[in-house]
């Protein structure tokens, strides 16, 4: 039978919710290509992770379970999936597109001489045969895309493809692996700049500011708003260049690429290189005095006005409904 | 040191997308420029900050059509002392890792090499597959979408950017390293540099020049169709006053949205 198998990253011993997309999809997909669904996980301590990934659809969980793969090295992890696509000879490879697969995705592609997809929106089974979405050129244009031969393998972007319902009574077989755990480049140091936030990437929520906020000073009425709704910071490239916040919240083409459910952006005029970042969210509001910004052409929702009076009503109305529902 | 740098041509940022007439790619004729790949620019920025302070030469490469040379004269003008251009039909039709073959049989040809720089993505394709992909074709390690790096004694020390946070690493020279931005700030050619540029010498190479055949590079991943995104539904502007534009938003997100 014919195997989708799937990368399912971890980080400390948890699984990144990519990961159960991921799986999800390769489950949803195993009815139309007459597959099983395996992952790959790598780590040490990660068989306990089995039983989540069969939750999710995984009949098979290959475990590379050693101390010395603790922290992510692009050469030994690569031999990980490598090893498990050569032992499976899957037709279908799946990987998150997170900063870990963007990373380990394409060197293992060049090692099995496979076909890579990066960036996949949408996932189709057409006689047989996977047929990918992605997006191109900062997302004005959309690509169908086709393999020849196989595996063929793509990365998922996170937050676009739905959890599956997990069902704790599924239950995955577990096979355990080996390998090199060398690697030439290595992990020295990690320091967290959003420690304890919402990461933008995987956010459902996202509130950003602009320029329209004046001054770094009133940038907390973003914030504010941000934690009466439990959603990630983000901004416009115009306040990371002036240094009110850090680089690693700027959404658009040089920064995130995000889609949330609903993202709110707040005195950002729309430039079309914000909306590279944004424009696939499900849901947009944009809050803007000038009745012309081009923001409001990809909102779904506008509020025509200064964010300096509407963002601290907004705030209240939000911390309100939620309170109300407890 | 010699430093290779990878260098693609790709549309202007700017630039006002249309489909071209087999349906599967954009129309080039509505491209009016083409320009270094934004993140290359670092990537070359970076190269000629390291040859400055160790001494060496900035070779640059691309995989391109006739036109993809304005991008490496662009280069030699920012400072890069010669370039290596791959063309070939073959390669128009390629995918990223026929693409990422022939870079890395081009590269062999300027061995010994101490460092490989690419841009983390090549604007346009929007792959961010070909630094991982040399890497391994070439046998180095790799740091992607590094926002600093240091050369020390045969090695050297590259942070990068994950969610979150930021890594360290260490890597053997020579490595991969793909360029984010906040690497650097990458110069403007000087008038003298384009003149310079002119004068500099660029190789051209085909497949057969590289020891390749065109099967080595036949795509794998193949773009059938391609469509401008869906329109998305028209705004629905929220009136009233502060308070009352507040609570009916809130309202919508929850009852119409559904998003909470
Ligand atoms: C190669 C390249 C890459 C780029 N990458 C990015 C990127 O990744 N991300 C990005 O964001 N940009 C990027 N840019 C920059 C982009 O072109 C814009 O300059 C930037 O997005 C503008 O930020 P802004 O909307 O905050 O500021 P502005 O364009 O100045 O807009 C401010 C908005 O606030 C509104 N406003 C003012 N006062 C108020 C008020 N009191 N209440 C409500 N609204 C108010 C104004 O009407 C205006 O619409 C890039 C540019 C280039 C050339
Ligand atoms: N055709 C090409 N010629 C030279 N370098 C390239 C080419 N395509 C991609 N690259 C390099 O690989 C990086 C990432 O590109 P990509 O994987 O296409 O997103 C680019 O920033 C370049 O440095």
């Amino acid at each position: 039978m014919a195997t989708i198998l799937t990368f399912a990253e971890q980080r400390d011993g948890k699984l990144r919710r990519a990961s159960l997309e991921v799986v999800s999809e390769a489950r949803r997909l195993a009815g139309a290509l007459g597959a099983t669904v395996a992952a790959v996980v790598v780590g040490p301590g990660t068989e306990a992770l089995a039983g989540e990934l069969a939750s999710y659809g995984a009949d098979v969980v290959r475990v590379f379970d050693d101390a010395a793969l603790g922290s992510y090295a692009t050469e030994a992890y690569a031999r990980a999936l490598a090893q498990a696509i050569t032992d499976t000879k899957p037709t279908v490879v799946l990987v998150p597109f997170t900063a870990m697969g963007k990373d380990l995705a394409p060197r293992v592609a060049a090692k099995v001489g496979a076909g890579l997809a990066s960036d996949c929106v949408g996932l189709e089974a057409r006689g047989g045969r996977l047929v990918a979405r992605r997006p191109m050129y900062a997302g004005k244009a959309y690509a169908t895309v086709e393999w020849t031969g196989e595996p063929q393998m793509a990365t998922l972007r996170p937050n676009v493809f739905p959890l599956g319902e997990p069902d704790a009574s599924r239950k995955a077989e577990v096979v355990r692996g080996a390998v090199d755990a060398s690697s030439r480049a290595r992990v020295t140091a990690v320091k967290a700049t959003t420690q304890g936030k919402v990461q933008l990437t995987e956010a459902q929520v996202i509130v950003s500011g602009g320029r329209g906020l004046k001054g770094p000073e009133h940038f907390h009425l973003v914030e504010d708003l941000a934690e009466a709704m439990g959603a990630a910071v983000g901004a416009s490239r115009a306040v990371v260049d002036a240094g009110w916040v850090d680089h690693q919240m700027q959404v658009g083409q040089t920064g995130k690429t995000v889609s949330p459910t609903l993202y709110v952006a707040c005195g950002i005029s729309g430039a079309i290189q914000h909306l590279a970042g944004m424009s696939s969210s499900k849901c947009i509001v944009a809050v803007n005095k000038d009745a012309d910004a081009p923001i409001f052409k990809v909102a779904n929702y506008g509020i025509l006005g200064d964010a300096f009076e509407v963002l601290p009503k907004l705030t209240a109305a939000a911390r309100a409904h939620f309170a109300s529902r407890g | 040191m010699r430093i290779v740098v990878c260098v693609k041509q790709v549309p202007d940022t700017e630039t006002r997308v249309r489909i071209g007439a087999g349906g599967s790619t954009i129309s080039e004729a509505d491209v009016a420029n083409w320009i270094v790949s934004p993140y290359d620019e670092f990537a070359i920025e970076e190269g000629l900050r390291i040859k400055d302070a160790k001494g060496g030469e900035v070779v640059l490469v691309t995989v391109g059509p006739d036109r993809a040379q304005a991008a490496l004269r662009a280069g030699l003008a920012m400072g890069a002392d010669s370039a290596v251009h791959v063309k070939d039909a073959a390669l128009e039709t390629t995918d990223t890792l026929g693409t990422a073959r022939a870079l890395a049989a081009a590269i062999r040809t300027l061995a010994p090499f101490d460092l490989v720089l690419c841009g983390q993505q090549g604007v346009g394709g929007d792959h961010s597959q070909i630094p991982g992909m040399l890497a391994e074709l070439l046998d180095l390690p790799q740091v992607t979408v590094a926002v600093k790096i240091e050369i020390g004694d045969g090695k050297a020390t590259v942070e990068r950017e994950v969610e979150g946070g930021r890594e360290t690493w260490e890597t053997r020279l020579p490595t991969v390293v793909s360029a984010q931005k906040g690497l650097n700030e990458p110069r403007y050619a000087s008038l003298k540099g384009i003149m310079a540029a002119k004068k500099k010498t660029i190789r051209a190479l085909d497949l057969a020049g590289l020891g390749l055949d065109a099967a080595a590079v036949a795509p794998k991943v193949t773009v059938t169709a391609m469509e401008l995104p869906p329109a998305r539904p028209a705004v629905r502007m929220i009136e009233g006053d502060p308070e009352t534009q507040a609570q009916e938003l809130i309202r919508l997100l929850h009852e119409e949205a559904k998003v909470f």
